[in-house]
């Protein structure tokens, strides 16, 4: 199985060869993540008092999450629908204020959209700027971080063919399909050379097969290019599979659940990783989370999980 | 037939051509002709057969010398105004819209007015510029310039308010300043609706091209065919519309060159999102 995700330059590849045991040191070279903290974070949504439409009452979305991602580490958040993950993905790229508590990076806490971080969103079709080719999407951001054009040229080639995209640059978005708008997200994620990327459910409207490779891809990116990396998901086997650590959050208003280490090693393969016993230890575990989430449960001394977490059960 | 096939698909494109010309030009010509058959005994003083009205046709406008005639002397200042008013009413309506449509509070102060405004027909703004101004060309470029300035702002404004969100905290997660952001996002993203009012202003634009200059005037298209009328000119007068119609047309195909060079992502975009491709 050779995904495309593998068959570019970036070969670092998750599958067949890196598997083989030579285990690349993961921290290796990573001059590029920064740390992300959440502190005390706390987000309600004012009723709509006077205006009409909908319920009066403020919505508490997030209650109160803590958690820190240390630099060049890949976690993803999990938490059952309408647990506030895109509300805390948005606090996070400072695109939405928090009522309460702070996100910092690196040093400096976030009052808007910070330097250094790029988002993925997953409405790639509507994230992509229609009027504008694939290349010229990928530019843009460039151009206004003040990149020469010379090495804005460079970059854009080489992240369009690190994602299988090469032979479209000229194409406007639109005339891709789902999972390949996607990929022009992702190549202008990492053309801007960010040190946190922030990836809101980016796979939750392409195919299963794609969404396999689209994996496949930003774990390569990742272990290339070093960075912080924030996923948000429902999926919960997307999860495991992606991080080296996995935050369950509950349902609204949100804490966080458990934070959940993943033990699978650095290289991941979606035929071997996803068939260990480990996985499906962790599976069993963080679905069991969830399902206790939605029930309405806030804490993990509160869940009653029917399954072993020490794991000889799977 | 047994060409070998690009020939026979050269042929098939011919024959489109010629369909969709003969599509283009099949009712105009109907027309042309019945105007010429029925009118072509008329006797009318005020209804002259067609075969004269053309025939006055060329003198009227292009007579010699052609510094003199009324081509220069009253068509091109009439188209003149015109895009100087519309011209005017676009940047206005643009800036304006961009202005309003980017704000929640600028727009709710805003827009009882404007609704106000747009109401008025805008011919009835002529007397009373006409107050104010006279009836100089100043007068004509500024009654031009108030009847295009509604529907391109109005427009305007609607297309910057249905910005796609998303695509917005796109640009602010980038970090896009403030230039960038109305040149590469709010402009290019309201452009079909900008596009839109644009072309609704264009055809008031020429109607107060005419109605500027029937009121008080010393050249101009409209002018030239109110005096025809007034001086029984009548084979001329109805050249004088001809013309209009043909003036019209011709700015609308460029107007239409100029869309599709604007707009060229969005039929394709458009389509997409229909689910077609």
């Amino acid at each position: 199985m050779t995904s495309p995700a593998s068959s570019a330059p970036w070969g670092s590849a998750p599958d067949s060869a890196a598997s083989e045991g030579s285990a690349p040191a993961p921290a290796a070279d990573r001059p590029g993540g920064a740390r992300l903290d959440v502190r005390g974070l706390r987000k309600v949504y004012p009723g709509s008092g006077k205006s009409g439409g909908g319920s009066g009452a403020p919505v508490e979305a997030i209650a109160d999450l803590t958690f820190e991602v240390r630099p060049g580490e890949l976690v993803c958040v999990v938490g059952p629908s309408g647990a506030g993950k895109t509300t805390l993905l948005r606090c996070m790229a400072g695109l939405l204020p928090a009522t309460s508590g702070e996100v910092v990076l690196g040093e400096s806490a976030i009052t808007g959209p910070p330097e250094g971080m790029a988002v993925v969103l997953q409405e790639y079709g509507r994230s992509l700027f229609p009027w504008m080719t694939v290349a010229q999407n990928v530019e843009l951001p460039l151009k206004e971080k003040g990149v020469p054009k010379r090495r804005r040229a460079e970059l854009v080639r080489d992240t369009l063919a690190a994602v299988g995209l090469g032979d479209v640059a000229g194409a406007y978005p639109w005339q891709l399909s789902g999972g390949m708008q996607q990929r022009v997200a992702i190549a202008r994620a990492a053309a801007y050379e960010p040190r946190v990327l922030l990836m809101d459910e980016p796979f939750a409207a392409v195919d299963a097969q794609t969404r396999f490779d689209l994996e496949d891809l930003v774990r390569a990116l990742w272990k290339r290019l070093g960075i912080t990396v924030v996923f948000v998901t429902h999926d919960i086997d997307e999860a495991i599979y992606l991080g080296e650590r996995v935050l369950v959050l509950s349902a609204r208003p949100t804490v966080v659940l458990e934070d959940v280490e993943v033990g699978l090693g650095p290289d991941r393969d979606q035929l071997g990783t996803r068939g260990t016993a480990e996985f499906a230890r962790l599976r069993t575990h963080v679905y069991e989370l969830v399902q206790q989430a939605k029930q309405g449960v806030r804490s993990l001394a509160e869940a009653r999980l029917t399954h072993a977490v020490g794991g000889s059960d799977a | 037939m047994s060409g070998p096939a690009p020939a026979v698909r050269a042929g098939a494109g011919v024959g489109r051509v010629l369909r969709s010309g003969l599509l283009v030009l099949g009712l105009p010509a109907v027309l042309l002709t019945a105007w010429w058959v029925l009118t072509d005994g008329s006797t009318s003083y005020f209804n002259p057969p067609l075969r004269t009205i053309v025939g006055t046709f060329g003198e009227t406008w292009f007579g010699s010398p052609f510094a003199e005639s009324r081509f220069v002397q009253d068509v091109i200042p009439s188209v003149l105004r015109l895009l100087a008013g519309y011209g005017i009413a676009l940047v206005a309506g643009i800036v304006l819209g961009v202005a309003i449509g980017s704000s929640r509070a600028l727009r709710a102060y805003a827009e009882p007015v404007l609704e106000f405004f747009r109401a008025i027909p805008p011919p009835v703004m002529v007397p009373i510029l006409m107050l104010f101004l006279g009836i100089g060309t100043s007068m004509k470029i500024v009654v031009i310039a108030t009847g295009c300035l509604w529907p391109i702002l109005l427009n305007t404004v609607e297309g910057v308010r249905g910005l796609d969100p998303v695509l917005r905290d796109t640009a602010r997660a980038y970090r896009l300043g403030r230039v960038a952001t109305v040149r590469h996002l709010v402009l290019r993203g309201a452009s079909p609706q900008i596009v839109t009012g644009a072309r609704q202003a264009l055809s008031i634009g020429i109607i107060l091209m005419v109605i500027s200059e029937m009121f008080a005037a010393k050249d101009g298209l409209g002018f030239s065919i109110v005096q025809f009328q007034r001086s029984f000119a009548i084979p001329e007068m109805w050249s004088g519309v001809i013309l209009l119609g043909v003036v019209g047309v011709l700015l609308s195909l460029v107007f239409r060159a100029v869309t599709n060079a604007v707009l060229s992502w969005y039929l394709g975009y458009r389509q997409s999102q229909h689910g077609g491709a």
